[in-house]
């Protein structure tokens, strides 16, 4: 009973005590100095968003992605989609310079087409970002994919994959205009140049196209059924390059290698099955985050467009076997899309 | 004096057999029978497509729109499949859209007599952007696990041959018996031939003129559906491909006038083998890019000046629109 007496007393103290402080807590809400700037400094704003075509996982996860951070803050999106043409592509990024959005987010179907463009549009005080292909121009920021270490890494593991084998490989390149094509065939031949083990039996451009890669694949595959491995340079071709290998009985034989924006469809399931040893994924909707960071973070600063220029290279993600069936190392374009 | 003279398609003929055999004399390989079937598998959809063109060509038009018809509705089979739609509803819905693309095509050309290089070439792209607009949700659209069997149509042997080789040798039979067993395929022919004088004798050739293109965009699609079960996926982008140039190269090549009322599945055959001989020799070749299309162009090149020389254009035949 004393106890209880004791404890009620504590207790009625203790309240008092709160009584006394907590009006005083409650009145020294802070105002947080920096957010009302960086919400006036997005509001109404326009981000003009020029892909080299819409209608493919990369570029609507990219818009999906970028929507979602930025509509909320009242940024205006605008899509010009030039669906696969690069005049159209130019005269779209010509046409935005004179309507002075305050972000453009390009993505260049090669190095030289639209590099002078850009460099006047950030003359004229329009933030440039550049996605996963990059022009000759550097502008604001980068954010994309480093091709050179994804011909690096993929040969890498073919090369591993090989080891003991008949070291013969076959490369599917893309199209031969397009400067991520290129740019893997460096990191190919960058770490080729250390196996001089391994002999390249064919090197051959299927276009981006699944059919051509399939193509080529099988005749290759025909001459050298010894082939241990296969660097693929786009995952939606090499669908093509993997249907020839399984046609052939070889899959698991031989090693084939690629890359993609890591859509669950296109590369999770096909490491899944068996059609890819190795997907190395660019991972859209990071990129997309970044993105939209650096957009954010370019509108908020009052940086004269063009005074800073850095690069976000993202990290990739190795997609085998091992991680095909995690939630996190694919995606869903529907999921994003929501 | 008789002079000796040769036909587009003997002369592509003689070039193709020039091909073959310096191609199996000096590259290793080439001449087995596994590489042979694999030269064939990689043109038979070329082939498939090149017997659709064939029956408008012969019957004096031209369907531009047969990739349109090759990418839609097989990627609205994948499309719904992925959707949850049963296998069977998806193929009937893509085979009633083939129809009806066939016989607005064929509408335009023989009733609203609208060029056919013109209607074809607006309905194709009106049809591949109602697929990019509202049917798909990427160009390249999956497999799924829906259509789990359906790939046999493409990939895998019956007897001993590749599937889509099959699928080519079946269309040839049933093209050629269109062609030559039936009335409408001499109909075909004689529209090809003078337009105006199988009017006059009572064949009914606007509604034959429909049934080519409703015809043409059939095989097409089955084109379609070989090559998305051949590489488990559908590239409706392929639509912005040049693979119509190819087709008709091969109808051309093979010696189809583009006049009409010549040729037939031989021809065909004999086109796509040229093409499927050049660009297997070259990949084993491991050619570069730029030197197989310099390749190409020179044997096509050489193909059509050695036709114009051996059989000149006849004034009195020659209209225009001949290409």
């Amino acid at each position: 009973m004393k106890y209880a007496v004791r404890t009620a007393k504590v207790i009625a103290a203790a309240l008092g005590l709160a009584a006394v402080a907590a009006p005083a807590l409650a009145q020294q809400g802070l105002d947080e100095p920096f957010q009302k700037p960086f919400r006036e400094a997005l509001a109404g704003k326009t981000v003009a968003y020029v892909p080299v075509a819409m209608n493919f996982d990369l570029t609507e996860g990219w818009y999906a992605g970028m929507k979602k951070e930025l509509e909320p803050f009242g940024v205006k999106f605008e899509i010009r989609d030039p669906n696969w043409n690069t005049n159209a592509g130019a005269q779209a990024v010509t046409s935005l310079i004179s309507e002075k959005p305050a972000v453009m987010v390009i993505h260049n179907p090669d190095v030289q087409t639209y590099a002078k463009l850009l460099q006047r549009a950030e003359n004229e005080g329009i933030y440039v970002i550049q996605i996963n292909m990059g022009s000759a121009y550097r502008s604001s920021a980068f954010v994309g994919a480093n091709w050179i270490e994804i011909g690096e890494r993929d040969t890498e593991a073919v090369v591993k994959a090989c080891q003991g084998k008949s070291n013969k490989i076959a490369i599917v390149q893309g199209a031969l205009s397009a400067a991520a094509s290129a740019y893997t065939l460096k990191g190919v031949e960058n770490v080729l140049a250390k196996h001089p083990e391994i002999k390249v039996v064919s090197s051959q451009a299927a276009d981006w196209d699944a059919a051509k890669a399939k193509a080529i694949t099988q005749t290759v595959l025909k001459q050298n059924p010894d082939l241990c491995g296969i660097v693929g340079f786009w995952d939606g071709m090499d669908i093509g390059t993997a249907a020839a290998v399984k046609e052939a009985g070889l899959t698991g034989k031989v090693f084939v290698a690629t890359s993609g924006g890591g859509e669950r469809k296109g590369a999770c399931e096909l490491v899944k099955s068996g059609a890819f040893d190795l997907n190395m994924s660019y991972d859209v909707p990071t990129q997309a985050a970044q993105m939209a960071g650096t957009i954010k973070w370019l509108l908020s600063s009052g940086a004269k467009a063009g005074s800073v220029k850095g690069s976000e290279y993202t990290t990739l993600i190795p997609i085998t076997k091992e991680n095909a069936d995690s939630q996190t190392a694919c995606w869903n374009l529907s999921d994003l899309k929501k | 004096m008789k002079r000796l003279r040769f036909n587009q398609q003997e002369i592509v003929f003689a070039v193709f057999a020039v091909l073959f055999l310096a191609f199996s004399i000096f590259l290793r390989g080439f001449l087995t029978p596994e590489n042979m079937l694999t030269l064939l598998q990689n043109v038979a959809v070329l082939g498939i497509l090149g017997l659709a063109m064939a029956i408008v060509v012969i019957g004096r038009g031209i369907d531009i729109s047969l990739i349109a018809a090759l990418a839609v509705p097989p990627g609205l089979v994948l499309q719904m499949v992925q959707n949850g739609h049963s296998l069977p509803a998806a193929l009937v819905t893509a085979v009633l859209l083939t129809i009806a693309f066939g016989l607005v095509n064929g509408w335009l050309i023989a009733y609203a007599e609208v060029p056919s290089l013109f209607a074809t070439l607006a309905t194709g792209l009106l049809l591949a952007g109602l697929g990019q607009a509202a049917l798909f949700q990427l160009d390249v659209v999956q497999w799924s696990d829906g259509m789990k069997g359906f790939e046999r149509l493409g990939q895998g042997t019956i007897l001993g041959i590749p599937t889509s080789i099959v699928m080519f040798a079946i269309a040839c039979v049933v093209v050629a018996f269109l062609l030559r067993q039936t009335r409408w395929g001499a109909y075909i022919y004689a529209i090809g031939d003078n337009p105006y004088a199988a009017r006059v004798t009572g064949i009914p050739s606007r509604p034959i003129i429909v049934l080519q293109y409703v015809v043409a965009a059939l095989i097409g699609c089955f084109a379609g559906l070989v090559m998305a079960a051949s590489v488990n996926s559908m590239p409706t982008r392929i639509f912005n491909s040049t693979l119509i140039y190819d087709v008709i190269l091969v109808v051309v090549l093979g010696g189809i006038g583009l006049s009409g009322g010549r040729g037939g599945v031989l021809n065909v055959i004999i086109g796509t083998l040229l093409i499927g001989t050049m660009l297997n020799g070259m990949t084993i070749m491991d050619i570069s890019y730029a030197g197989q299309n310099l390749v190409k162009g020179v044997v096509l090149l050489l193909a059509v000046i050695t036709d114009s020389f051996l059989n000149p254009r006849n004034e009195e035949t020659a209209q225009q629109g001949d290409i």
